[in-house]
């Protein structure tokens, strides 16, 4: 079945001062989904948010929200669209009620139609007890909940939503959450950056992975879990010298699809566990390496990430925050 | 246009509530350090001054002229300082996110900083009146003024918001205004005649627009309609070209800031 296309990004690519941020990137965001655009920080994740948002211009390529050219169409575009921004863009001395009203002044509400509106996502985002505090006295995820509130005010067919809950407690982040899956359950289409595995796995119909400024895959995460085929067996062993001789033994063996050295140990994605495990077992035994500890685990997103980027996520976190 | 002026009152409302919620803030810029030039450094040197070379009855009269152009110049190179922050937060692209016209941003924060200014002007003009300087060109004069003001304003606020869209952080934005604004007062007629500076400072201050602006307003306090009338004229041919070139030069940052 062909589903109605809300997003077409073709070959867009977008360079600043010599350094090309995104290559070549294509997918399309189908009405109605949550698609995540998943990579650590510096992918291009924002990069391309930002161009279909309409607030950068592509180097090459295009981007058509409902048909509507990012670049020659933008101002219909921003009509269509809301946008959550990555950094708490608030402004401290307004209070959450006035910066609603700023942005419904900004949409060219009606007076009359912006006041219900305004109780309603106040009501919504359960701000309508602080709505007329300065936005300084608010805590971080009550900062994003007017963020989102601000998103949702022009009652957008696309929301960008970018790191959503980048930086929230576990409690805020469950509540975005829901409010996402909501807006989902009202038919809009929502588009995000995401650098949270767990985000993009529970949250996301459909993911691109993103690095180096390229996609790498998409589907939905269970397609892309899929697509790896077979299941994962983790393998800890004592003798972490013997990690290549035992990578070299298992290379090839039936059952046996992919080897990946580990520094304690392998990955190895098999086609079966009941035919590896002898088999690893075997291998292992037979070099004379010491199993401290096995793990078989379906494949996850990051496995998925590992994969197509040749690293883990939370690796890649570590070195940019190092 | 009636959205367009809905985009830009909403823009300009939210700066007058921003300066009305920064309490101090509004007290510094309206009890503006720029009294105390007028207050202290007018009577310090009341007496160090010599009347014959500044060719008005005391210092601090002749000073007045000088106070209210400094006052333009500080708000107007600080005029972009707002716009500096709401980029660094993300605020200016949440702006931009809406269908908005993309000048409404930049013209709220001209009318806000044009208004601001002007307040602040009278409130000198206020003050140099309790010390005995009364204009001697009336309220059309004072409306000479604060023309002479806004033409100096807008192009000085647009080099501000040109910087602040141009400079990677804002410790560079504050250098640079560090660095422009006192070389622009010393380097002008604010504090002492061009005649009485030595030759090649007075050279310089000729290409100074500030200077020009001094020189229309001072006649139009200390003097008479038919003695300021010629400087008049004359500053308002001269902002004219500062405020194109100046404008252009802020559209141009502008969009290059804005992809």
């Amino acid at each position: 079945m062909d589903r109605a296309v809300a997003i077409d990004v073709s070959h867009l690519s977008k360079s600043y001062d010599g350094h090309r941020a995104v290559t070549d990137v294509s997918f399309q965001v189908y009405v109605g989904e949550i698609f995540g655009l998943l990579g650590p920080n510096g992918a291009g994740k924002s990069t391309t948010l930002r161009t279909l948002i309409t607030l950068l211009s592509p180097t090459s390529g295009r981007a058509s929200i409902f048909g509507l050219d990012s670049l020659h169409d933008a101002d219909r575009v921003r009509r269509l669209i809301g946008y959550v921004p990555q950094e708490r863009a608030i402004d401290r001395f307004l209070t959450g009620r006035e910066h609603l009203e700023l942005l419904a002044a900004l949409y060219h509400l009606p007076k009359g139609a912006a006041g219900p509106r305004i109780a309603e996502l106040l009501k919504l985002v359960e701000l309508d007890a602080h709505a007329d505090r300065p936005a300084k006295t608010y805590s971080g995820g009550m900062k994003r909940k007017l963020d989102i509130a601000c998103g949702l005010l022009p009652d957008p067919k696309v929301l960008f939503l970018d790191e959503p809950t980048l930086g929230l407690d576990v409690q805020s982040r469950l509540k975005i959450w829901d409010y996402v899956r909501l807006l989902k359950a009202r038919g809009m289409t929502i588009v995000m950056t995401t650098n949270y595995l767990d985000e993009a796995d529970q949250l996301c119909d459909r993911i691109a992975i993103i690095d180096a400024g390229v996609i790498k895959t998409i589907g939905s995460p269970v397609e892309l879990k899929v697509g790896l085929g077979g299941d994962i067996v983790s393998l800890t062993i004592k003798e972490t010298e013997k990690v290549p001789s035992l990578d070299l033994a298992l290379k090839g063996q039936p059952a046996i699809k992919a080897v990946r050295a580990m520094p304690k140990g392998l990955d190895i994605r098999v086609e079966s566990a009941e035919k590896a495990l002898p088999i690893i077992l075997e291998s292992a035994n037979r070099l004379g390496c010491t199993v401290e500890f096995i793990q078989y685990n379906r494949p996850r997103l990051d496995d998925v990430f590992l994969a197509h980027t040749g690293r883990r996520l939370e690796a890649v976190e570590r070195e940019v925050t190092s | 246009m009636s959205e367009y002026w809905q985009e830009i009152s909403a823009l300009t409302m939210r700066w007058v509530r921003r300066l009305s919620r920064e309490k101090f803030s509004m007290l510094f810029t309206l009890v503006q350090p720029m009294l105390f030039w007028l207050i202290f450094f007018g009577n310090l040197f009341q007496r160090a001054a010599d009347s014959q070379v500044t060719q008005a009855p005391n210092y601090i009269s002749f000073l007045a002229a000088g106070v209210v152009v400094m006052t333009v110049l500080n708000n107007g190179l600080a005029g972009g300082v707002d716009l500096l922050f709401d980029k660094e937060n993300g605020f200016l692209e949440r702006l931009m996110s809406t269908p908005i016209h993309r000048t409404s941003v930049i013209l709220s924060r001209f009318i806000f900083v044009m208004t601001i200014t002007s307040l602040q002007v009278l409130v000198i003009l206020g003050v140099a009146f309790l010390f005995g300087v009364h204009p001697a060109t009336g309220l059309l004069g004072i409306a000479a003024i604060l023309m002479i003001g806004m033409m100096f304003g807008v192009g000085l606020t647009a080099i501000s918001m040109a910087m602040a869209f141009s400079v990677k952080s804002h410790g560079d934005f504050f250098s640079v205004l560090g660095f422009l604004s006192l070389p622009m007062i010393f380097l002008s007629s604010a504090l002492v005649p061009l005649t009485a500076m030595p030759a090649w400072m007075s050279f310089m201050a000729k290409f100074n627009p500030m200077t020009w602006a001094i020189d229309a307003v001072r006649p139009l306090i200390l003097a008479s309609w038919s003695e300021a009338l010629p400087h008049v004229a004359m500053v308002v041919l001269v902002m004219v070209v500062f405020d194109a070139i100046c404008l252009y030069g802020g559209a141009k940052a502008f969009r290059r800031a804005m992809g």
